[in-house]
């Protein structure tokens, strides 16, 4: 499951501290970049690489809201909701895309291509309203720029 | 205006370049605190400047780092808290993707000072692209003998790691982020013992913001009296502000200590759109309490005025609404903050911040009950100095200040008469 360069990867973080453990965070983002989520056998695999419990990881992947343990859209659409986005129209970003996408808040497309969630604080404050998609940061954006955004990923 | 953080913030990220950086004066600061300074000398500098940690609480900077055992027979770790997850702040991400060597050399320096060899960048997940910008920074300090081994011939060896979050609010707090860090769910722990004394690993550790760290090299170069004497007497030097919301020019901006909150949004952020006027203010970030117009003012920003007018400077985020905002609207919206992020480890946080939202949800819907607003200021009070860790504090404060100062948008979703007007009008 784990790709050679992947292992290489895993073994420099590991190489950071003194407790394998600490690699945890960043080693599920190596996990979930593979199959977009973390599958049962990343969780198996990583307990044994980094000398944890099944329960112990199973328990750090569900507290961090950036892990997902089922599958979602390759697109994951992050709008933004927290009260500077907000006051610069949040809720109309959502249902903007909401309706372009014919896909309510935590669904994905039947095509699987989008997933469309709300977050909370994303940094990003003074740069309202903000959409994540994936890792990629959207400033100021607005039902125009939205629809180039959308329409641009492919 | 001195710029102490911003003054590279003009070339756009150009500085992300060690020799963009070493041709604006970047490293000399290092050179000096290793050539002619010693830990002592340089300990003392800083609790001359009057620094005060940027990173919400405000606590002087040199006495935490006084805290720090001399001998210690585990390892000393600095932790440099780039999560910035509190609503309003985003000054911390242009500080590391503007000039991330500047805060790598104010590191190095406090590293140097507190005796530690390891040092962890923690920042938020979602920040992976400024993660990046931070591994090639430490690359290219690696390469040029600021980091690593005998650092620029000295007997100091010090490595420095960037580790990323992955979406919780609560890791920003700083023992939430020492269990983070150590792998687990990021539940704080109970102090005393402080992280100065026992934190990462059980050694001795200080952990301070992206900000706090940055101001560094400029008070070694300066001298911690020059710093101080850019702000006021208790709270020295300059600040950096995130500006939000309803204001013409929203950003991030740098201003001395104790400079009028009101010159911030007309004269730095050109005022309020359309010539509305200014409603109320939220001066440092979602966790403090909300001042209106008449308090705004009156507000210098230093961490004595804020305080005077009933607030608190916080991490900085100033979020400005404007004549047209409902208050009962953003304080609601704070509060499923809250309770999304409420790390469920004690009861008062956990359950209360759900209750608060739901009596808010019904209120939304005009369903609100007579003497729900009364519920909502003492479901508050059960919460307030009674969580585990300050989350809970954060959540409280702006429900009963909303409340206290801007009661008729509460009334408005109770009041039987008032409700049917408005429900016809929405
Ligand atoms: C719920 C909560 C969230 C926090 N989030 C952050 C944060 O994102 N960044 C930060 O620097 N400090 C944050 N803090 C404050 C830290 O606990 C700590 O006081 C700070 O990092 C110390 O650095 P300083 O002395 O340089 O300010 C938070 C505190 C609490 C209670
Ligand atoms: S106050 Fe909230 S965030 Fe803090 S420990 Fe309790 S439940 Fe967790």
């Amino acid at each position: 499951m784990y790709s050679e360069s992947n292992e290489k990867k895993l073994d420099e973080i590991i190489s950071h501290y003194p407790v394998k453990r600490s690699a945890i965070l960043p080693a599920l983002y190596i996990a979930q970049e593979e199959n977009g989520y973390v599958t049962d056998d990343d969780i198996k695999y990583l307990a044994k690489r980094l000398d944890m419990r099944i329960n112990e990881v199973e328990e750090v992947v569900t507290f961090y809201t950036m892990y997902s343990r089922k599958p979602i859209g390759k697109y994951k659409l992050q709008v933004c909701r927290t009260v500077s986005c907000m006051l610069l129209g949040a809720e109309q970003i959502t249902e903007h895309i909401s309706r372009k996408l014919g896909c309510k808040l935590g669904e994905t497309t039947p095509d699987g291509r989008f997933t469309l969630v709300e977050v909370e604080c994303l940094g990003y404050c003074d740069l309202a309203p903000v959409l994540q998609v994936n890792f990629d940061y959207h400033e100021k954006i607005n039902t125009e720029s939205l629809d180039k955004i959308i329409e641009g990923l492919k | 205006m001195t710029k102490v953080l911003t003054s590279r913030f003009d070339l756009k990220g150009k500085a992300c370049d060690i020799d963009v950086y070493l041709k604006t004066g970047g490293y000399q600061a290092l050179e000096k605190a290793f050539k002619e300074l010693t830990p002592e000398k340089i300990l003392e500098e800083v609790k001359k400047s009057a620094l005060r940690g940027r990173g919400g609480a405000g606590f002087p900077t040199g006495m935490k780092w006084g805290f720090v055992p001399k001998e210690s027979k585990r390892p000393k770790y600095l932790i440099n808290n780039a999560d910035e997850s509190e609503p309003g702040t985003g000054k911390d991400r242009d500080l590391m993707r503007y000039d991330p060597h500047q805060m790598i050399e104010g590191m190095i320096i406090a590293a140097y000072t507190l005796g530690a060899n390891v040092s962890y960048i923690y920042i938020r997940g979602e920040y992976w692209y400024i993660k990046e910008i931070l591994e090639k920074a430490i690359a290219q300090a690696y390469q040029r003998g600021y980091l690593g081994k005998k650092i620029l011939g000295s007997g100091f060896d010090h490595d420095m790691y960037v580790h990323p979050g992955a979406g919780a609010y609560i890791c920003g707090e700083e023992t939430a982020l020492l269990e983070s860090l150590e792998g687990k769910r990021g539940h704080p722990r109970l102090k005393p013992p402080f992280p100065a004394v026992v934190g990462l690993y059980g050694g001795p550790t200080i952990v301070n913001n992206v900000e706090t760290l940055a101001a560094v090299p400029w008070i070694i170069l300066n001298g911690g009296d020059a710093y101080r004497a850019l702000g006021t007497e208790k709270s020295g030097g300059t600040k950096l502000y995130t500006v939000s919301g309803h204001v013409n020019r929203p950003g991030n901006y740098e201003v001395p200590l104790g400079y009028p909150l009101m010159n911030l949004i007309n004269e730095e952020c050109g005022g309020i759109p359309g010539g509305r006027k200014l409603k109320a203010v939220i001066p440092g970030g979602s966790s403090v309490p909300i001042i209106n117009a008449a308090e705004a003012g009156k507000c210098n920003m230093d961490y004595e005025s804020v305080a005077a007018v009933g607030s608190m400077l916080g991490s900085g985020g100033v979020i400005v609404m404007d004549e047209s905002t409902d208050i009962f609207e953003t304080t609601r919206n704070i509060t499923h903050f809250y309770m999304h992020e409420s790390c469920g480890w004690c009861t008062p946080c956990r359950e209360g911040t759900r209750w608060l939202y739901k009596v808010f949800d019904r209120m939304k819907r005009y369903e609100g009950r007579p003497g729900d607003i009364e519920l909502l200021y003492d479901l508050a009070d059960k919460i307030l100095f009674k969580s585990f860790c300050p989350l809970g504090d954060a959540a409280a404060m702006p429900v009963q200040s909303a409340i206290d100062k801007f009661r008729d948008d509460f009334d408005r979703r109770i009041k039987y008469d008032l409700v049917q007007i408005h429900k016809a009008a929405d």
